[in-house]
This record gives structure tokens, sequence and C-alpha cells, in this order.
């Protein structure tokens, strides 16, 4: 068999493939707080607690109303959103005049309340989630035993992914959004109701959270701190793709996954500290991140 | 005038300190509960094992003796500076008297120090590392559950006995990882089996199908899992999702806990074997401490952490009572001088190195079909005799030991 500095190659490609995994979450998770920050100038603290709360959602409509996982993956995202729409006309809508410091508190600090209170509630072991059944068994690909469900990650946040980027990029309503964050009172004054396009943002944004939520109730145990694990490593790889770049945040979401699961097999002690380490070196060469520009 | 002052609080305190010789200092026996309030570990000890805490202050009839018991508790994080810094301060200036719990090896061994260095007690449950009573042992500690060395003598051997005689460990990236991987691969080879090979993963990681896939490819018949808490619950999560078992391997799980059990569900977790000191079926007096912890707790029914908590806090008060101070060194020493007598473990003792001796059992999860609700887990494959679940004394290394 051959090797390349002593793994088998086989074994490379299948670490190679759960790198990709990995990297749909982190792509879709910082596909919203791109997005969030992007449009808002927020930087949302919360999105990593809104992402728990999709999954239990998804968790909640399973054993409380018998609301299975497709049902959940459309209906979580819509309540999420609904309660990320409320927490930005209550709260968030008053600090925009402010420095981007007090959003950051405020979400940070609505994070730990919401995560306390679940633990308080469900504890920290975690709810166990079933695969919905289409998706359950998996694939041999000769290199590697392919549960079928990470598949689906795959896919889904591909979809996901391209179909946001084509929204905001590519289309009439996208380029409001983006007019908007450029100079509101301008786009005001052709009549769009900026505020409301605002508010509808920031609830996309956080049922993007909720959605890939839903996607890792299956694969990890749904508990409350699954987010706050998650966060820090996703604001990690929208620093590094660039603060408020979609496109960057999602192509570096899947190669951040990818060399983290490389460090997985070369190096595993460091596998929780190497992408830190590259946000440093980024910071260091290119401070706007590799797809940011300098404002 | 700072010097005078300094020495004039030293004199004051040396005169208080004679005046209170052979009683309680301040009048208040003071107990600081130390766990993993929010993280991994939480549900194994945390705010559960306060709870067990309580009830044994109550249990003991602290007021009737007129004896007057205040709990405080904290969390470190799972960061030894943390816990240390707690520590400190509730030693030096919040009056503490004993420590209790602190699960997680890396923070225990750094609390373990400190205790000796103050002259205090610390009663650890949730910590795993042999070392505590092994190398790093103290005249200040009593480990009272359970530990490595014990975990991978019942859980190794009798899974090596059974055919499992090729391993690979997947092992928690600490003091207590690595403690566990060392006690279990020594009891691998001594019945003959072999260790293949072990990768190294950060405490807290979320994925581990990189790790099970290492295993898997290691073509080794049994997968040791060196970790805990969440970390054990995502990696047999993963295992099944990865169809490790449907593939010929079986995992060990060489710490688990009923609350991972729970958190599993049995459709994922039925089948594995593992080692407790504690289990709430065990008889009436386990299962009506079940039901008031249940009670007090959110309805979670107890882990053997929180009953090392309860029964260490109670034999921990019985030895001020006995020894009419609550200074450390003096209460470890009656501590480990009086015989243990609780309704959770029964009759045991300590022994000079610190160690609480009991028995241990050998459980293995139950099928879906034979459960008949939530927390009735585990059948009892074996009962493991307290003078053969751990370390004899003589091979720890510990230097109380003449």
């Amino acid at each position: 068999m051959t090797e390349i500095f002593g793994v088998p190659t086989q074994a490379l490609f299948g670490q190679l493939l759960i790198g990709l995994i990995n990297g749909s979450f982190y792509a879709l998770l910082s596909l919203g707080l791109a997005v969030i920050f992007g449009l808002l100038n927020i930087i949302n603290f919360t999105h990593g607690a809104q992402y728990m709360l999709g999954a239990f959602v998804a968790y909640l409509l399973l054993n409380k109303l018998g609301v299975g996982y497709w049902w959940a993956l459309l209906i979580a995202p819509i309540v999420v959103g609904a309660f990320g729409v409320l927490i930005e006309r209550l709260m968030l809508k008053q600090l925009y005049k402010l420095d981007h410091l007090y959003g950051l508190l405020l979400t940070f600090g609505l994070a730990l309340i919401i995560q306390g209170l679940f633990r308080n509630e469900f504890g920290s072991s975690g709810q166990p989630y079933p695969i919905a059944a289409e998706l359950t068994g998996g694939r041999n690909l000769g290199f590697m035993f392919l549960p079928i469900y990470r598949g689906w990650v795959i896919l889904a946040s591909l979809v996901v992914c391209i179909g946001t980027w084509f929204v905001i990029e590519r289309t009439k309503l996208g380029s409001y959004l983006r007019a908007a964050t450029e100079n509101p009172e301008l786009v005001q004054a052709f009549g769009i109701n900026v505020p409301r396009m605002i508010t509808l943002t920031y609830g996309f944004g956080v049922a993007l959270a909720a959605f890939a939520g839903v996607m890792a109730a299956p694969i990890y145990q749904v508990s409350p701190q699954m987010g706050a694990d998650l966060i820090i490593v996703v604001f990690a790889v929208v620093v590094i793709g660039g603060m408020g770049s979609i496109l960057g945040s999602v192509i570096t979401g899947f190669g951040l996954g990818i060399i983290e699961g490389l460090t997985k097999v070369f190096y595993p002690e460091a596998s929780n500290t190497v992408i830190f380490i590259i946000m440093a070196i980024v910071l260091l060469i290119r401070p706007a991140g590799l797809f940011g520009t300098q404002k | 005038m700072a010097v005078v002052r300094k020495i004039t609080v030293a004199v004051t305190l040396a005169l208080g300190a004679m005046a209170a010789q052979a009683q309680v200092s301040d009048g208040v026996i003071k107990i600081g509960v130390m766990s993993d309030m929010s993280s991994l570990y939480s549900d194994i000890g945390g705010p559960g094992s306060v709870a067990a805490a309580r009830m044994a202050v109550e249990d003991f009839g602290a007021a009737k003796k007129g004896m007057k018991v205040e709990i405080v508790s904290a969390d470190h994080q799972n960061k030894p500076d943390v816990g240390s810094g707690i520590a400190r301060q509730w030693y030096d200036t919040d009056k503490v008297d004993a420590i209790f719990d602190v699960p997680n090896s890396g923070v225990a061994l750094a609390i373990n120090q400190l205790t000796r260095e103050k002259g205090k007690a610390f009663i650890n449950s949730g910590a795993a590392s042999s070392d505590l009573t092994g190398k790093a042992c103290s005249p200040n500690t009593v480990h009272w559950t359970y530990d490595t060395w014990m975990l991978a003598n019942g859980t190794g051997s009798a899974i090596v006995k059974t055919g499992g005689d090729s391993w690979f460990f997947l092992t928690a990236d600490y003091a207590f990882g690595h403690a566990l991987e060392r006690d279990t691969e020594a009891v691998v080879q001594k019945n003959g089996g072999k260790v293949l090979g072990k990768v190294r993963v950060p405490i807290n990681t979320q994925d581990f199908s990189s790790f099970l896939l290492q295993a898997q490819s290691s073509k080794a018949k049994i997968i040791g899992l060196a970790n805990a808490g969440g970390d054990t619950i995502n990696s047999i999560k993963q295992a099944s999702e990865f169809g490790i078992v449907k593939g010929g391997q079986s995992l060990a799980g060489l710490l688990v806990f009923i609350s991972d059990v729970h958190g599993l569900g049995l459709n994922t977790a039925q089948g594995l074997i593992f080692t407790e000191t504690f289990y709430w079926d065990l008889n009436d007096q386990t299962r009506a401490f079940a039901k008031r912890m249940a009670a007090a707790n959110n309805g979670k029914y107890p882990t053997m952490v929180q009953a090392g908590v309860y029964a260490g806090v109670l034999h921990y008060l019985k030895a001020v009572e006995a020894a009419k101070t609550d200074d450390g060194t003096k209460v470890v020493a009656k501590m480990k001088e009086l015989p243990t007598d609780d309704p959770l473990f029964g009759k045991g003792r300590i022994r000079a190195d610190g160690r609480k001796i009991h028995p241990a059992y050998l459980v293995e999860v139950k099928k879906p079909s034979e459960s008949k609700g939530p927390y009735d887990y585990y059948k009892i494959r074996t009962q493991i005799p307290a003078d053969q679940a751990f370390r004899p004394e003589k091979d720890g290394g510990c230097s109380l030991i003449k």
C-alpha cells in the first residue's frame, strides 16, 4: 500500500472526507455569521446558542409532538428565526448607533443565559436524537465506510451555502440588501423599508444556525453546550475568511475542516488548536482575512 | 506600620488557634464542593454532588448534635489554574475546612498538593487518576469512589479473558486519560493481550469520526475508550454511526457513568460492559437514596460520583465528631482509623494511602426490551470483592506506605 508520511493513502482519503463533513458545519455556521456581520455589522455571539436551540427544537418536536426529522428541518429554523427576529426588534435595534462592542456583549450575555437555562433543564450529558430512517446505514467506499447521513450533511450544506451566496450576490433582493448596508438613507429614499429588511436578514442568519443545529442533532448529542464548543472555532473561521465575506466564510469553512481533519491524523494533540494557529498567521499577513477587503 | 499590623494579626491568630484547640475553628465546619458545574462532566458530579453533600449533612443530623455545617460550591471549569485559585481563596479567606468531589484528575492533582500545603482535608470522589493514592498520595487526601486502576482491573481483565486480546486506545489527552490508558495497558499485557496503537484526543472534542477511523484501520479487536462524560457519549454514538461494532470490533468504555447511558439511550448503549462501584438499584437503601436524589436534582438518578460525595461527607463529619477538631490532617487520620459504614457503599475502610476500599461491580447495559423504564439500565455481571477491586497498597509507590 502506498503511504504518505507513514499514513496509508486510503486512510488519508477517509480523513479528507471527514474533514469535509466537519467543514460543512463550519461553513453553514460561519455563513450565518458572515451574513449577519456583513449586512448588519453585528458580531452575533448568540449564534452558537441559536444553533443549539435549533437542535433542541428538533428534539422537542420529536419527543413531545412526534414530528420527525424532515419537518424539523423546516420548522426549527422558522421557530428559532422568529425568536431571532424578536431579539433584533426588542434589543439589538437599540444598539445600532453604538460601538460594535455593545452588540457583542449583549449577544454574548444572551448566549450564556440561554445555555444556562437549558443546562438547568436538560443537564449536560445531552439527549439522543435518532437519524431519520431514510438516511440510516452507510456505504462502503472502498477506502472508508461512509454513513449516508454524513454524505447528506455535505450535500445539504453545499446547496444551502451556494443558494445563500447566489441570493445575496446575484439577485435583486440581494442587491437591495447590499445597498442598504452601504447607504441605508439612500435606499430608504427609494421607498424600501430598510429596518424591516435588516430584521429579516438577522432572522435569516439565525435560521441558518438553527438549520445547522438540526443537521447536527443526529450526529452529536443534543446538549446545551454543543454551540458553545463550536462557536469559537466558527468565529476563527469567519476571521480567517474575512469578516462579512460570504464566499470567504464558505470556502474557509470547508478548507479548515480539511486541515483540521489532517491534523487529527498527523498530530492529534493539536487538532483543537490548529485553527487558531492558522488564524494568528492569517491575521499577521492579511489582517482583513483571506477574502476580506480592507475598509 | 504594615509590619506591626501583620505581626499583631499573626499573634492574635496563634493565640486564637491555641484557645480553639481540640474544637472546631470559628464554630463552623465549612465544606466546599468543587466540581464541573457547566461542562462535559457536570451531570457526573456538578449540582448533583452539591445536593448529595446537603443530604449527607442532613442525615448526619449535624443540627441535632449542635454542629454547625455550611456548604459552599464552585465551578472549576476543568482548569487546574481556576480550581487552585478557588481552593486558595476557600482555604485562605473563606475558612473552608475540606474540599469534596473535584472530577477531572488534572484539577484534582493540583488541589491534592495545595490541600497538603495548607493542612486541610480533600475527599475526592470525581477524579479517576490512581496517582492520587500512588506517587502523589498525601496524608490530607482520601480518594473515595473509584480510580483508573480499579476500572482497568475490572473492565480490562474481564474483556481480555473473553477473547478481546488486541487493543487500540482512544485517550483523553490529560492526566486522567493518560493514567487510565497506562493502567489498562498494564492489565491487557499482564493477561496476554497486546496494544496495537493509541491516539490522544483533546478533552471536550465534538467529532470523533477521524479518530474512530484510525482505530478501525488498526484492526484491533477492542477499541478502549479512555475518556469520560460527553467525550465517551460522543465516541460511542459516532462509533455506532460508522458501523464500527457491526464491522466486528468492540468498544470498551473504560469509564462510563449512568448519566452517560441515560444520555446515549439503550439503543446505542446496549451491551456495553464497564465497572462501577455504585448502582442505585442494589438494595432498599440505595433505592431510597436514589429517589431522594432524583427529587433534589431535577429527576436525575445519582451517579457513583455523587454517591461518593454523600458517603464521603458523612464519614468526614463522623471523623470530625470523633476527633473533636476540624484540623484537616487530624480529621483525615481519624477517617482512616474509623471503619466506614454508610447506606450506599456498605462497610469498608480507608487505607493508609488514602484509598477507600469497597466492592466494585462489573455491569452490562440492558437491551431496551429488558429495561422497565428510565434508569433501569444495568445487569450486574460480577461483584469484585473489596480486597481485589483496588490496587494493592504496596504497588502504588505511595510514600506513606513503609
